[in-house]
């Protein structure tokens, strides 16, 4: 018999400290096998934002630099920039994303930089314990909307590829989900896409994926990846958003 | 390996599980369960129950947060491929 199922090459032979059930994991290891599709772990570069997707140094084998809250994409432009043989990217948390670190992500994604990002949205702030972020659902409770989140008080879900895909100089703006076997293949391909597209020169990618935190929702593991598909999906629709096309006009590429 | 005309063939790394039955829930074949068993972490991880109905499709350690999951097929059959 043949072993079908491996650890990426780039994805190092180290537990997680990922709680049970927690989709980082998967997310994880998705970008390792980006890296290893394209034989890229040598010039690769990550940027490790802060949350639970920290220790992504410790996980990826490629070199890692640490960035300030939300400043991931301002490190991963400066890396770029003066090192544009390398492939540089960031995981990010939601509450890293699109809290502290708006400003840095619209003004990377605006400026057109060659650079990848994975935008973990679990719609909470989990490292620290659960409280509300920007992506929290109507409703949802958290340790800091105990009633749950209510519109008046704090406004609408930001919904960050939506808002990222308008701006000129994105080039590719996904969302996906790894909470069944058929959105993980599909997550695959996009992740795998967006660093294809930072190869081709095209400009600035990510991908947002969509991940339960049971531990801060409160929920079982099982619960809690029920919960991505009947709430935020709904809130959060799954597809392409953007995708500049090589060689046309608006491409750098 | 037995030398019974299996498809597939799965082995769980009890120590690197959390138990969270992701693997569980994905089987088409119902070889996985959680036992009453725990790890040194204290996780009750992930068991096969039968695995002479695996069809070494891989679905179960795609969808393992922990790569807790090692997969074996017959390679005469095709199943979910990891392209
Ligand atoms: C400047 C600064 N402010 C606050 C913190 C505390 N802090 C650490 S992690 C975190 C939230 C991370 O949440 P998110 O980005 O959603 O990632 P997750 O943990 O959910 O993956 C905060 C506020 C910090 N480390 N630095
Ligand atoms: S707190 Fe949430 S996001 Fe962080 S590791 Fe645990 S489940 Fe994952
Ligand atoms: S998905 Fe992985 S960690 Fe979760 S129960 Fe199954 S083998 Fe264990």
């Amino acid at each position: 018999m043949k072993k079908v199922f491996e650890r990426p090459k780039s994805l190092k032979d180290t537990p997680s400290h990922f709680c049970p059930g927690c989709h980082s994991g998967l997310i994880h290891r998705l970008v390792a096998e980006a890296i290893d599709y394209f034989k890229i772990q040598e010039r690769t570069i990550g940027v490790a934002s802060v949350g639970c997707s920290v220790f992504l140094y410790n996980y990826l084998d490629v070199d890692v630099i640490e960035a300030p809250h939300g400043r991931a994409p301002a490190v991963c432009t400066g890396i770029k920039r003066v090192r544009k043989q390398n492939i540089v990217f960031t995981i990010q948390g939601d509450g890293d994303l699109a809290a502290i670190g708006t400003s840095e992500i619209i003004h990377t994604a605006n400026r057109g930089e060659n650079i990848t990002v994975i935008f973990i949205n679990n719609a909470v702030y989990g490292m620290t314990g659960g409280q509300m972020a920007p992506t929290t659902l109507l409703g949802q409770r958290t340790t800091t909307s105990p009633y749950g989140r209510d519109v008046q008080q704090e406004g609408y879900p930001v919904r960050m590829v939506e808002l990222l895909s308008g701006l000129e100089g994105s080039a590719f703006i996904a969302r996906a989900a790894v909470n069944k076997p058929a959105n993980l293949m599909k997550a695959k391909k996009l992740i795998r896409r967006a660093f294809e597209m930072q190869i081709n020169n095209m400009g600035f990618s990510m991908v947002e994926v969509l991940s339960a935190c049971p531990t801060n929702w409160g929920l079982k593991p099982l619960e809690a990846n029920r919960r991505v598909e009947e709430e935020m999906i709904p809130c959060f629709p799954l597809g392409v958003f953007k995708e500049k096309i090589q060689g046309s006009e608006d491409s750098r590429g | 390996m037995t030398k019974v005309a299996k498809k597939g063939k799965i082995a769980i790394l009890k120590e690197i599980c959390k138990g969270c039955g992701l693997c569980v829930d994905v089987c088409s074949q119902g070889i996985l369960g959680l036992g009453d068993e725990m790890n040194s972490k204290g996780y009750y991880f992930s068991r096969i129950n039968s695995e002479k109905n695996c069809t070494g499709c891989a679905v179960c350690a795609e969808m393992c947060p922990d790569l807790a999951i090692e997969v074996w097929r017959k390679s005469n059959i095709s199943g979910n491929s990891r392209k």
